[in-house]
């Protein structure tokens, strides 16, 4: 199998299996109790707080582990809404293809009496940073925007936007879930207040993550109990997860650059072997994206059954159509920057990992090429088109 | 667990009468393509019985089956039957569809019904 959807999750590296297996057997203690056992497990916890911080030039005090990215999100914002509220700031600016860890937290404030703006993400999937400056209020407590897209890939000025929130002292939270490994990131050069991140989309343990939060800025509970997390996040930690998650930071973050002078090339040529697809598009800005992520539009075809086919040559992704999102609506991100329902409906991301190949490469096109034409062959949306009944939208 | 039955899977990798019948006696297309599904049968009609059953469908994985299983259940049927099939002799047929994706048995069945409709309106 080629697995192509590392943005969907990775496999754990081999480090990072090894570093969660000596927690689980040996290593067992809780770090809150005193004796040496448990200590034992709370030496492993701060080093691996230092190790976290490290990757992304934080203070090892400004890392609280959560289950996850989603917990991450939620919390940041929570924390900083609450923060707002005493201020009397209600005002948040995000964009409209964040994550639903993101959108869903904010749907929530707006019904509590928040005021959400959500900017556009333009044809290319890029945020301007002066419509973010413009967006800024006298009762903007927050702006969160993702540093990279989970769908189409697209980098986002992270670091402008930063310095604006800067400038007008307001906080910055970024989801970096899918630029973490992928992108340098120094949370003190960015402007960054907070962020978000997963451990198992750059090869370590699913159901846990992190958020970093700056000092000095005053987190709200999700989750009461114990003082685990200088008792900002209760319940005994998950040291294996967090042992296997600060190795596997480490490991990726050490190998942003010769994943990307792997991968990328290989990324390109996938992407100019499918867009010899007639009627076919790639979402999302070619230059700013993630060095693994690829993401097309076919007219006159379905995303869902283009998956199940490619399954079925051993190809694994994923796709925006709304059979896959178990909605009636595609993709929310593919409807931000501008693609129209039908067009929406044909989409495939491929999320390549590191071990990807050139003779992967020639396989996948070939075989997009092979099951988009099939489709077609027998989709009733292509003869009309074909017969010019209706129009193309896509060149 | 798999998303779809075996049967399912047979008839999406493997669906039949997939085509187009040129002189078609009725043709019936429902959905559209915002919703992500679009049906489209053609129907050839001899002495009361469908002689002859093709189609076409943009969808995913279970409308493409649905509509492939809907055209075995009529070919060579009277129309007084053809007339009585219901989305749920599809889906039972299949070995059943997940809760979501019952709608593509409506659609299966909606445009069977609107391909006798346009070949009654001819008659």
């Amino acid at each position: 199998m080629i697995y192509a959807d590392n943005a969907a999750t990775t496999k754990m590296s081999e480090s990072a299996v090894n570093a969660m297996f000596s927690v689980i057997s040996e290593n067992y203690g809780n770090p809150s109790s005193l004796y040496e056992f448990g200590q034992k497990a709370k030496e492993i916890l701060e080093r691996a707080r230092e190790d976290v911080a490290a990757s992304i030039g934080a203070q090892p005090r400004e890392i609280y582990f959560t289950s996850g990215g989603s917990e991450a999100d939620n919390q940041a914002i929570r924390s900083a809404a609450e923060l707002g509220k005493k201020a009397g700031k209600k005002h948040i600016i995000s964009s409209a293809f964040e994550h639903h860890a993101v959108l869903h937290t904010l749907n929530k404030l707006e019904k509590e009496g928040f005021e959400i703006t959500l900017l556009p993400v333009h044809e290319n999937g890029i945020i301007i940073p002066s419509e973010v400056e413009e967006a800024i209020k006298e009762d903007t407590c927050l702006v969160t925007i993702m540093f990279a897209n989970n769908e189409i890939g697209t980098i986002q000025p992270i670091k402008e936007i930063g310095s604006i929130c800067r400038q007008h002292k307001v906080l910055f939270h970024t989801d970096a879930v899918q630029a973490i490994g992928h992108v340098k990131i120094d949370v003190e050069d960015l402007n960054v207040d907070m962020l978000s991140a997963s451990a198992h989309k750059f090869h370590g343990p699913k159901g846990v993550g992190f958020l970093y939060v700056k000092k000095g800025i005053m987190l709200t509970n999700l989750i009461e109990g114990g003082a685990q997390e200088r008792g900002k996040r209760a319940g005994t930690e998950n040291v294996p997860g967090i042992a296997a998650m600060a190795v596997a930071v480490k490991e990726a973050v050490a190998g942003i650059d010769a994943n990307r002078e792997k991968v990328q090339p290989i990324r390109d040529k996938i992407i100019a072997g499918l867009k010899e697809i007639p009627h076919s598009a790639l979402n999302g800005d070619l230059e700013k994206r993630l060095p693994g992520n690829i993401n097309f539009c076919f007219e006159g075809i379905e995303g869902e059954s283009l998956l199940l086919l490619l399954d079925d040559k051993g190809i694994a992704a994923s796709s925006g159509s709304a059979c896959t999102s178990g909605s009636l609506d595609p993709s929310h991100v593919l409807l931000a920057i501008g693609r129209v329902h039908d067009v929406a409906h044909g989409s495939l991301r491929l999320s390549l990992g590191e071990d990807i190949t050139e003779e992967d490469a020639d396989y996948i096109i070939s075989a997009v090429k092979d099951t988009v034409t099939y489709l077609r062959g027998f989709s009733p949306v292509w003869r009309d088109l074909e017969a010019g009944k209706t129009k193309f939208i896509l060149e | 667990m798999a998303l779809y039955s075996e049967k399912v899977m047979d008839h999406f990798r493997n669906p039949r009468n997939v085509g187009v019948i040129e002189d078609a006696d009725g043709v019936g297309e429902v959905g559209n393509a915002k919703c992500g599904d679009i049906m489209k049968m053609y129907l050839k009609i001899k002495d009361g019985i469908v002689e002859d059953v093709k189609f076409e469908t943009f969808g995913c994985g279970s409308a493409i089956a649905s509509s492939s299983m809907a055209t075995e259940l009529i070919k060579g049927k009277p129309l007084e039957e053809v007339r009585k099939l219901t989305n749920e002799a599809v889906v039972e047929a299949l070995d059943g569809l997940p809760t979501h994706k019952i709608h593509c048995s409506v659609l299966a069945q909606e445009a069977i019904e609107a391909a006798l409709k346009d070949y009654e309106s001819k008659q």
